[in-house]
């Protein structure tokens, strides 16, 4: 390993920060060096198979690295093709044609085409597959090959967003008829490949010479990326210059990485929110009252404060988040009002309130103490909260969409019709509300063919309205992604806020200062 | 020597038998736990439906008794069966593999070995010279400062030493790595330089214990007529204790050499997840917190099977070196 001293760190992070003050663009980018990364997420039954994963570090090593997808979301959030060069829809969303990059070759030589993309995609509906995309490849009703480097897609609805969906992390591209092989071994068409793989330890991936990227991403020569679930020892190995970068920071060392000059520590948010989602078929929170009650009786500010440390922002009882595209900004804001509160409370024909609060850690890092803040401000409006402290183990099975209130996450989606499809539609497996409104269920299905951008915005914006405040569930907050990296690494002015670390796209975007 | 393979084979079998009594109890006490593998793998995304079928493809719908029966058929025969993560990941994608329990345990088990192997290389001679040099200027400041340091360094919890060792050989004199990831073809120096942090923490950890037991043995020897004899010869201080004093002693330092050496083994778990040392104990922590039955009762056995091997081991050696114990009435 390199031997570098502070002194040298410290003078080449003070040449950036003069650089950056002065107005010279610093966005040099140059092709060498290793990125070390040391990330949390990591598990023993990893795999090289893209429907298996969930956690940042297989996303990092496959989506990030040595995988790619049919399109790409870029860091300003607007979506670019990545496999797949442009596409074309119908008027009614219906029918899609993607034409495909050509010369494209995975790892083994083979060449890219048509038969490669059917093949991946039909990998999520095969028998026994529980991927977590099945459902957007399920709306697929007919594949058609039309040229080798031209597919047409037939879906069982219009979905104006069903190019947004293929940049899922999930939808890996293989190579058709060795895809059992590219599994074990991690045969792509991304920047890396794969040299060697030792699930929930470590990951080395080499560049690969000749991409189709070059120029634009992949300035790492190679990349190792090592398993540290523990976050001590990750945030060691950043201070003691083992690893270039960490995600999930722990928020007690955050203040010493702040205070070396060395260090960079990132706060991006995105769309992941904690909320406190209630089932709005039961009394009294089938009564709008009682719920807008709730969402006046929440200090916020304090929440993020205290609970996040401030690595968050004051969310709107909706999830749709600044990595959105249509996020309603500008709506009007709930916050901490007792007046109004205890008025709700007036309307639904009650004096006052006593609810229980089912809350555990395992719902999302100090979620028992949000339940007990929450509880304090409720208070002084009427409301008495008994904060239940749930079991840790089993709880998104005993809890979560069984208890009245209970404390929940989410990490959000990309698209807006994904979030609300998946958390909100009437019937759906995940829908922890059990919310009922007529217009906000037809202006879901209007929205999800509409192709026509300004449309879907006033139609989304509604939707936010709808939920903010009528909807069941106390959204008090985004989480941010937090991570830290050494300032030997530089990174575009935009950052991706759709996951950690760039979105999970660190070893492609970014390159050795 | 027939009464000493006799022994042997009396507590190989009794062994057997401690083995599966702890796998027993392992058994029930990993099932009691709340939530289990589906539960905990699925997270979030648990839904009855999910839950129920994940528990179908990996058996856990079967009473705990016949889950454990035949876990219990495979073990005897050595087939220690194929961990709930790699058994959902194979109807996850539809295709087979043959990663068994025993292949994701070989390698982890191979670094376990190693790390215990070095920091015994330094914890043993180091305590037993200690405990020696302690015992020949007994009650001087030397004697008490090695007291004191070994003393407060077992009082420490595992994690607390390690933090130290970290903050003055990693952070503020960047000797030693913090990070002990070792991987198969590294290369030996790299290897022991990337395992020399843990190993110096297991050494803090296990050297109290060994070096008071050095100690006291002879000291307690010491007040015999025959070192009496030996002194009034006019030998010299270390030689009374080296030839005269330690060859006694030895019975007692050997038990607790070898309770130490098990130690190494089976109390690892901390120290390998705070320097992210990809050893057993880190695979056991990862497996417990998913509820993956297979992985946790294999760890556990090689654990029992470590404390019984090697206390069996100081048995027969304290046997061999007390003419007494082989000959009993």
């Amino acid at each position: 390993m390199k031997q570098i001293s502070r002194r040298g760190l410290l003078r080449t992070g003070m040449a950036a920060g003069v650089l950056a003050a002065t107005g010279v663009p610093t966005l040099a980018q140059s092709r060498g060096g290793t990125l070390r990364l040391g990330l949390a997420g990591a598990n023993t039954s990893d795999s090289w198979d893209g429907r298996t994963h969930s956690d940042t570090y297989m996303i990092v090593c496959a989506m990030g690295a040595v995988f790619d997808c049919l399109t790409e979301i870029a860091a300003n959030g607007e979506l670019v093709g990545e496999l797949a060069e442009s596409w074309e829809a119908t008027a009614d969303a219906k029918t899609w044609i993607f034409n495909l990059r050509q010369g494209v070759t995975f790892h083994n030589g083979a060449a890219f085409t048509a038969d490669d993309v059917i093949a991946s995609l039909n990998l999520h509906v095969a028998e026994g597959s529980q991927s977590a995309a099945a459902p957007i490849v399920a709306a697929i009703t007919e594949m058609t090959k039309l040229g080798d480097y031209q597919v047409q897609f037939v879906l069982e609805a219009g979905n104006a967003d069903f190019p947004f969906l293929l940049s899922d992390y999930h939808l890996l591209m293989y190579p058709h008829g060795s895809i059992e092989e590219a599994i074990a071994n991690g045969i792509g068409t991304g920047l890396y490949r794969n040299v060697s793989f030792d699930p929930g330890v470590r990951t080395v991936l080499q560049r690969v010479d000749g991409h189709y990227k070059d120029g634009q991403a992949g300035w790492f020569d190679s990349i190792e990326v090592i398993a540290i679930n523990d976050g001590s020892a990750r945030m060691t190995a950043l201070m003691t210059g083992q690893v270039d970068a960490v995600n999930n920071v722990v928020f007690q060392t955050e203040p010493l990485m702040r205070a070396n000059p060395a260090i960079e520590v990132m706060d991006v948010t995105g769309n992941q929110h904690y909320s406190f989602p209630m089932l709005t078929n039961l009394s009294p929170l089938d009564n709008v009252n009682v719920r807008q009650a709730l969402k006046y009786a929440v200090d916020r500010q304090e929440l993020v404060d205290k609970v996040l440390q401030g690595h968050g922002a004051v969310a709107n009882d909706h999830p749709i988040g600044p990595a959105n595209q249509y996020y309603f900004a500008e709506l009007e804001q709930n916050s901490y009002d007792p007046d109004r509160a205890k008025a709700m409370l007036q309307a639904a024909g009650l004096d006052g309130l006593n609810i229980d609060l089912s809350v555990s850690d395992a719902a999302f890092a100090g979620a028992v103490d949000a339940g007990l803040l929450y509880q304090a401000k409720a208070a002084d409006c009427g409301i008495n909260i008994n904060v239940v402290q749930e079991a840790a183990d089993g709880y998104w099975s005993n809890v979560w969409l069984k208890k009245p209130w209970c404390a929940s996450y989410w990490s959000g989606r990309v698209t807006e019709d994904w979030m609300f499809t998946l958390g909100y539609q009437t019937g759906a497996a995940w829908n922890d509300t059990n919310w009922e409104n007529e217009r906000f269920q037809s202006l879901l299905l209007e929205a999800r063919a509409e192709l026509d951008s300004a449309k879907r915005r006033e139609m989304y914006y509604e939707m936010q309205m709808l939920c903010s405040q009528e909807g069941g569930v106390v959204i008090p907050m985004y989480a941010n992604f937090v991570t830290a990296n050494s300032t030997k690494l530089s990174h575009p002015e935009t950052v991706g806020n759709v996951y950690d670390l760039d979105s999970n796209r660190i070893a492609e975007r970014w390159w050795m200062a | 020597m027939s009464t000493v393979l006799r022994i042997i084979l009396q507590r190989l079998a009794l062994g057997l038998l401690t083995l599966v009594i702890v796998s027993i109890v392992i058994f029930a006490a990993v099932n009691s736990l709340p939530g289990d593998f589906a539960q905990a793998i699925l997270g979030q995304a648990a839904t009855p439906e999910a839950v129920a079928a994940i528990r179908t493809q990996i058996g856990l719908d079967d009473p705990p008794v016949t889950r454990y029966m035949l876990w219990l058929y495979g073990a005897v025969q050595g087939d220690l069966g194929i961990s709930f993560a790699q058994a959902n990941f194979t109807t996850f994608t539809g295709s087979s593999n043959n990663v068994t329990v025993a292949d994701q345990i070989a390698p982890r088990f191979a670094n376990t070995m190693f790390l215990a192997g070095v920091t015994a290389a330094i914890a043993v001679p180091l305590a037993v010279t200690l405990g020696i040099l302690a015992a020949l200027y007994r009650n001087s400041v030397f004697d008490r400062a090695a007291n004191i340091f070994t003393l407060s360094s077992i009082s420490s919890p595992e994690f607390f030493v390690a933090y130290v060792l970290i903050l003055f050989l990693a952070v503020l004199n960047p000797i030693l790595p913090s990070l002990s990831n070792i991987y198969a073809d590294m290369a030996m120096g790299a290897r022991l330089k990337a395992t020399l942090l843990p190993a110096l923490t297991l050494t803090l950890v296990v050297t109290a214990h060994m070096m008071r037991m050095t100690r006291a043995a002879i000291i307690n020897l010491l007040a015999s007529p025959y070192i009496e004899m030996a002194r009034l010869k006019g030998i010299s201080p270390l030689r009374v204790i080296l030839r005269h004093a330690l060859p006694n002693a030895l019975a007692p330092i050997i038990n607790v050499i070898a309770l130490n050496l098990a130690y190494l083994i089976t109390g690892v778990v901390v120290v390998e997840v705070v320097f992210v040392y990809p050893g057993i104990g880190q695979l056991f922590v990862d497996s417990v917190k998913i509820r993956d039955i297979p992985v946790v009762q294999a760890c556990c056995l090689i654990f029992a099977a470590a404390y019984i091997l090697l206390n069996l081991t100081a048995d027969i050696l304290s046997i061999l070196s007390n003419p007494r114990l082989r000959h009993p009435k």
